[in-house]
């Protein structure tokens, strides 16, 4: 931790292309961002939190997320969520999560067959996880999506789960891709490991829209904090 | 030996990129009532033992080919 910024690893895979914003909203609010790439082996000294970022890693190939998921640096990410550190996975980091099967679920085309950008609102369904402790449940916040593959979709009985034990974290308020049952973001058992496609990192600035994902990031933020400390 | 991947759309899970041809082809005057959209992965695997390479292929797409979650698979064996 350096003057008291928490280290969060933000990882570039060939095809990333919101890891510069993530790095930018990160330092706002208070972190110190650590650009990681791809093939690093582990993540580096002292870091206490991780976001994969958006974007298209590998062109998409075969299906969004699935090569990336293979990537050597997810090894070490993998090892940072099974010992309880924070990863937030945004869009395409959303979707590597899921190939990866660190969270449930696949995100598939959208219902309409068209990429969708526009200024979306969500609802906070659980307050059960470091990204959302600082939030209230039913708390809107609008963040912009865009992204072509975003219907996410679990099998019922996984679903049923989810829902029981308050894994699902986000909800669109207005249906916009065909996501089973407006679903926007989930987190793991433990609630360390987020996905979700709508964009916190471009939404933190109010010179620039909306701000809906400052309570998000400040969330991780937060979270790597307490992490760096105790580790320290 | 040479061997074809089949990947479609599990049976019941909604294909969107499938309606969407569908809808295309309906457009262009031909009578279809559905399509479904899936991928085709073409294999040479250095083995002449079938069944050693099928089982390959078996933990290919169970690893990373195909997602279970969404997806069925089909594995074909084509002449050399």
């Amino acid at each position: 931790m350096s003057d008291g910024r928490p280290r969060i690893a933000v990882v570039t895979f060939p095809g990333s292309n919101d890891d510069g914003d993530a790095c930018l909203a990160l330092s706002t609010l208070g972190a110190d961002p650590v650009p990681v790439w791809h093939t690093a082996v582990e993540l580096p000294h002292e870091v206490a939190g991780v976001v994969l970022p958006g974007g298209f890693s590998y062109g998409d190939y075969l299906r969004c997320g699935a090569l990336a998921s293979l990537a050597p640096v997810m090894d070490g990410v993998r090892a940072f969520a099974a010992d309880g550190g924070p990863v937030l996975g945004i869009c395409n980091g959303f979707q590597i999560l899921c190939e990866a099967r660190l969270l449930p679920g696949v995100l598939r085309a959208n219902r309409q067959v068209q990429f969708v950008c526009a200024d979306v609102a969500v609802t906070v369904e659980s307050t059960e996880t470091p990204f959302t402790a600082g939030c209230d449940l039913g708390d809107e916040l609008v963040i912009p999506i865009k992204h072509g593959e975003g219907n996410w979709v679990a099998d019922d009985e996984t679903f049923a789960d989810l829902v029981a034990r308050g894994r699902v974290v986000l909800r669109y308020v207005d249906d916009v891709n065909g996501s089973r049952d407006r679903v926007a973001g989930v987190a793991n058992e433990a609630g360390n490991v987020l996905g979700l496609m709508p964009h916190p990192e471009h939404a933190v600035d109010p010179l620039l829209g909306c701000v809906g994902g400052v309570p998000i990031l400040v969330g991780l933020v937060a979270a790597a904090r307490e992490r760096s400390a105790a580790l320290a | 030996m040479r061997l074809t991947v089949l990947i479609r759309p599990k049976t019941g899970i909604l294909d969107p990129q499938g309606e969407a041809v569908q809808t295309s082809l309906e457009a262009l005057g031909f009578a279809v009532t559905e399509a479904r959209v899936g991928r085709l992965v073409e294999l040479e695997i250095d083995t002449d033992d079938e069944e050693r390479a099928i089982a390959e292929v078996e933990r290919m797409c169970g690893e990373l080919l195909a997602n279970p979650l969404i997806e069925s698979y089909e594995i074909v064996r084509r002449p050399a």
